[in-house]
């Protein structure tokens, strides 16, 4: 007959021991689990980005109802287990029903200490421990006002920054003179107080809490220095107590926490207990890691592997609050026979200490940058000897030995033993091991696979290298992958063959390459119709059905059907006449929005199909085209005033930027191409996020390339300098031709210059005077055949059927 | 007003060239000219409830299905055509010209209508259609 195993507390500790359980296939009990909660298991560390509205309950469920069925486990949600009857072997929930057990596993967690100052039972005033809390925050976030959080430690924290992104004014009240000085030292909590008080919450620190006031609900609160703070929501996070009460009246031998020995026995060898409720080493742990540790020995040992114990763990700390990276591990006292290294980068607002006794690291904390919180971690738990590297052992992995590497070459040299996750203990020799055997490609099969990256997260990151570095390994680093299903080959591999045997349509493309598919796939078409058209300029006949339909109209689809038409302001500037004929437009088509772009333009939006030709034929009249808001091609040149007007302009970049984009506008790129001109390093047009930047300077120009804000943020990085605006045209005209002609398909400048390198895309344009020249002619002769304003061709007829009914057809003739 | 108006942004028809199906109740319309649909393209067929889209494939069958996305309703009749699929210009559902379904783990589907071509022309079994847009 099977044992029967009985579990009290459904929660993350007690979820994954069964997770380990199953995972060893075994099924010699009958499990019963009682939940306090009436819900299944779900990831508590998560509840932070549901607070704030990153993710939905929905999303962070660990085991749904299926995964009980499954396992055949009976699941009692709701249910308070209030006795535990060890003579008789069973457990007594609060209605009195009895259930019998071989073997005991208490897994209860903790609960949210409340401070017990008057007050604290009005209405208003929450823990933060489970969704239920959630709830109650995000009820009193919605009626928007103050909110107060007692407690600047992890927890507080990231209520804190969840209830400010929930529109709340928060303020975090800590007794402590720093906040998280568990955590962090003085250094890394003044920068973290900083950065928190950047975002708009309130820190006040030796805050000791004297009253909480109010009638029914909470309305402020008084500190024992007499002041007085306005409050609609009170959240207490002061810290967490385990919950031992069962145990403690079940006679179990209890101290702070549920006394277990190295087979997280209590003192009856057949009730086991798990998670934040016990106490090992004279430690109780608040975070995952160790309790997982603690949940894979109870499944070794109650599937009959005795020889696995819990011996202790070290944790580390990471806040979950997006744009704050913090880390820290270990002890960081300052102590006799300890030294500490230090650096600080005031300006990057980044500071680093590590703590060394007897050569070895005994704790670190990182604030501002934790890229190497592993490679710490790892010198730290296997005590490694750092003498030979102590100059440099805080600059972190990659300088050590060698020249510096890139993160993904960090990655690469971590030892197969590295933890990767914490939470869950996933080292990367597991990771890559799985990514292999099991042809994993994408973070989310990782998780599946090894859990890693499933709990809190902050591993993401890693693994996703970790994934880039095993493909990378089979394939070829570098190498993309297919196009599309349609074709085992690569962007790089077609353009090439396009070229190489001369073919010149999209059939021709898809018989040579021997295409998957009869006429490819709304991927591959617009990415050959591309390929071809910059290939064979004056050629190749544009095909319209392979063109995204935006392309196709040369207006952007809205959701509701209709159409933006956004015309051209060359380098931002109008004039009355172009602002009255937009104005007549916008009445005569009854256009609903007129709006003022991110791009120095307007966008008449709400078009109706129809009208599209008649709206267009009367921009046309008043001398505007098409924007080319929808194209893969030039969209804006954003410039500044420059020298006619601004005290600090140094050249005309608004003509300059005139002239950049009546050069450039037509042209078809593998993706967007924006611009921007600015007068001075005041940089107002924001030249160093664009595809393209020209900032002028006294002695002439500063050309950039490969910045981006949108998806991805990135500077741009310097080309080079000149002196002429020929040679801004020259250069410019070059770098984009080249990228016409390398890009693959979707690849704006900053990818493809990443895949390329950017020094490669420097020694074609800037020290080969020669190539700059051919590319650039090129870029000109490829122009004639697309300057062509497309309205005007649709005005003039072309595709009239796309806009005009074929003919009206009597519904009678149904009769 | 009780016309059917054609243009070529909707219309959905179904591949049944033999006009075998439903003999007796079949209303057939003439809509157009082959030709005037473009190849891999669409044009649309609007009524007073509805708007119907009729795709030419790249193999030259046509087919009928209702001008709007089971997704977020999407015109689908500007969605990029490939083999008997179109992908709407929305969110990217692909959706089966032959019978209306969406290719994905969710099951989606749009309706679709009968349609034929005989000696170079189209027509719509208005039929069904007037029970739609009635
Ligand atoms: C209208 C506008 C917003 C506004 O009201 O200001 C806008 C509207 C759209 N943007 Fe944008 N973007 C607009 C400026 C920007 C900017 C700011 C800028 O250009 O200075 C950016 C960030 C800069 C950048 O590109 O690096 C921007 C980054 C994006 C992205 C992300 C691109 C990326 O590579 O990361 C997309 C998505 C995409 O292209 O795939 C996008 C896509 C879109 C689309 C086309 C979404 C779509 O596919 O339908 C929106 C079309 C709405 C319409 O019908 O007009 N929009 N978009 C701006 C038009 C500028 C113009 O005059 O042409
Ligand atoms: C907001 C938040 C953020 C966190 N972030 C992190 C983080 O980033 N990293 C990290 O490592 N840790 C984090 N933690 C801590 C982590 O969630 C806990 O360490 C972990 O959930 C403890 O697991 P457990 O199973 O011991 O207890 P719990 O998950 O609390 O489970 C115990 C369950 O037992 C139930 N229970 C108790 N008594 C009874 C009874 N008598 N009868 C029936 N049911 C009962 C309770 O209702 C509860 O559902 C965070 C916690 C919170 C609240
Ligand atoms: S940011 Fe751009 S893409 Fe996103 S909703 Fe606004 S306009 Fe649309
Ligand atoms: S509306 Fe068609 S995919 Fe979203």
């Amino acid at each position: 007959m099977k044992k029967k195993l009985v579990v009290i507390g459904n929660g993350m500790a007690a979820g994954h021991m069964l997770e380990e359980l199953f995972d060893r296939g075994n099924t010699d009990y009958d499990v019963t689990i009682f939940g306090k909660e009436p819900r299944v298991n779900y990831n508590r560390m998560m509840l932070s980005p549901v607070l704030s509205g990153e993710k939905k309950y929905e999303e962070i469920i660990i085991h749904d109802e299926e995964w009980y069925k499954t396992n055949n486990v009976d699941l009692r949600t709701g249910v308070n287990i209030s006795k535990i009857d060890r003579e008789n072997k069973k457990v007594i929930d609060d209605d009195g029903n009895e259930t019998s057990y071989d073997k005991l596993l208490i897994a209860t967690g903790s609960y949210p200490f409340i401070i017990p100052v008057v007050g604290h039972k009005l209405k208003g005033v929450v823990s933060f421990r489970d969704l239920d809390d959630v709830d109650l925050m995000q009820e009193a976030a919605n009626r928007g006002g103050k909110a107060i959080v007692i407690g600047g430690g992890l927890l507080g924290l990231e209520a804190a920054a969840g209830l400010q992104m929930q529109g709340m004014d928060v303020t975090v009240l800590h007794l402590m003179p720093t906040l998280m000085e568990r955590q962090l030292d003085s250094a890394a909590a003044y920068l973290l107080e900083k950065e928190i008080e950047q975002r708009g919450i309130k820190v006040i620190t030796r805050a000791n809490t004297e009253k909480i006031m109010g009638d029914e609900h909470v309305e402020a609160i008084r500190l024992d220095d007499g002041r007085e703070l306005e409050a609609d929501l009170v959240v207490m996070a002061v810290g967490i107590r385990p919950e031992v009460k069962l145990a403690a009246e079940a006679g179990l031998m209890v101290n702070r926490g549920i006394l277990a020995s190295d087979h997280l026995q209590t003192s009856d060898p057949d009730i086991l207990t798990v998670g934040e409720c016990v106490e090992h080493g004279s430690e109780c742990y608040g975070l995952v890691a160790p309790l997982y540790e603690m949940a894979k020995v109870i499944a070794a040992n109650l599937d009959g592997d005795m020889s696995a114990k819990y011996t202790g763990s070290v944790t580390s700390t990471k806040l979950k609050v997006t744009g704050i990276d913090l880390f820290s591990i270990g002890d960081f006292a300052e102590d006799e026979g300890r030294e500490g290294i230090i650096l600080r980068d005031a300006a990057g607002g980044i500071y680093k200490r590590l703590i060394l006794e007897d050569n070895k690291l005994v704790g670190a904390v990182l604030y501002g940058e934790t890229g190497d919180s592993t490679w710490f971690t790892q010198l730290l738990r296997e005590g490694t000897d750092i003498s030979e590297m102590r100059e440099t052992v805080i600059f972190g992995q990659n300088f050590q030995g060698g020249p510096p590497l890139d993160p993904m070459a960090a990655v690469a040299a971590l030892p197969d033993e590295a933890e990767i996750c914490g939470c869950n203990g996933v080292c990367k020799g597991k990771i890559v091991s799985a990514i292999k055997e099991k042809g994993l490609s994408s973070v989310d099969d990782v998780r599946v696979h090894t859990k890693a990256s499933a709990s809190c997260g902050t591993c993401t990151n890693l693994v996703e290298q970790l994934l880039s570095l095993s493909l990378g390994d089979s394939f070829n680093p570098n190498a993309p992958k297919p196009m599309c299903p349609c074709t085992p080959l690569e962007h790089g591999d077609v353009r090439r063959l396009i070229v190489a045997k001369e073919l010149k349509s999209i059939p021709a493309v898809m018989q040579e390459l021997e295409w998957e598919t009869s006429c490819g796939c709304a991927k591959c078409r617009p990415a050959l119709n591309y390929y071809l058209l910059s290939t064979w300029p004056g050629e190749y006949v544009d095909d319209q059905q392979s063109r995204f339909v935006n392309e196709r109209l040369h207006a952007n689809i809205q959701k509701d059907g209709t159409y933006s038409v956004v015309p051209r302001m060359w380098g931002g500037i109008t004039s009355p006449d172009e602002l009255r004929a937009i104005a007549d437009v916008a009445d005569k088509y009854k256009i609903p929005t007129v709006k003022v772009t991110g791009g120095q333009r307007i966008d008449l939006l709400g078009v109706k199909k129809e009208d599209l030709t008649d709206v267009w034929a009367d921009l046309n009249n008043a001398g505007m085209i098409s924007g080319h808001a929808y194209a893969k091609g030039l969209r804006t040149v954003k410039t500044c005033v420059g020298k006619d007007w601004c005290r600090f302009g140094t050249q005309d970049s608004t003509g300059l930027g005139i002239k950049l984009e009546r050069t450039l506008w037509g042209s078809w790129t593998p993706a967007k191409v924006k611009l921007a001109v600015s007068g001075c390093p005041r940089n107002c047009s924001e030249a160093t996020c664009k595809d393209v930047g020209v900032i002028c300077v006294d002695s002439g120009y500063e050309l950039h390339f490969g910045g981006a804000a949108g998806l991805d943020i990135k500077g741009t990085e310097i080309l080079c300098n000149v002196t002429t605006e020929d040679e801004v045209m020259e250069y410019t005209t070059a770098l984009i031709q080249l990228y016409r002609e390398e890009g693959y398909y979707l690849e704006r400048i900053y990818k493809w210059a990443k895949r390329v390198g950017f020094d490669r895309v420097r020694e074609v344009i800037v020290d080969d005077e020669e190539q700059r020249k051919t590319l650039s002619k090129r870029f000109y002769h490829a122009q004639q055949f697309l300057q062509i304003d497309p309205w005007k061709e649709f005005v003039d007829g072309k595709d009239a059927h796309e806009f005009a009914p074929i003919k009206p057809i009597p519904l009678e003739a149904a009769q | 007003m009780n016309l059917l108006q054609l243009n070529q942004s909707h219309l959905r028809l179904r591949n049944n060239g033999d006009g075998t199906i439903m003999t007796k109740e079949n209303n057939w319309v003439e809509l157009c000219q082959l030709s005037e649909i473009p190849e891999r393209g669409c044009r649309v067929v609007v009524t007073d409830k509805i708007k119907i889209a009729i795709f030419r494939t790249h193999a030259d069958d046509v087919y009928a299905i209702e001008d709007k996305c089971p997704h977020l309703g999407g015109a689908l009749s500007e969605g990029i055509v490939h083999g008997a699929q179109v992908t709407c210009p929305l969110h990217n559902l692909v959706i089966n010209l032959v019978n209306g379904e969406a290719l994905g783990p969710e099951p989606m589907c749009v309706k679709s209508f009968d349609v034929k071509k005989e000696d170079g022309k189209v027509y719509l079994d208005l039929v069904p259609v007037k029970k739609e847009a009635a």
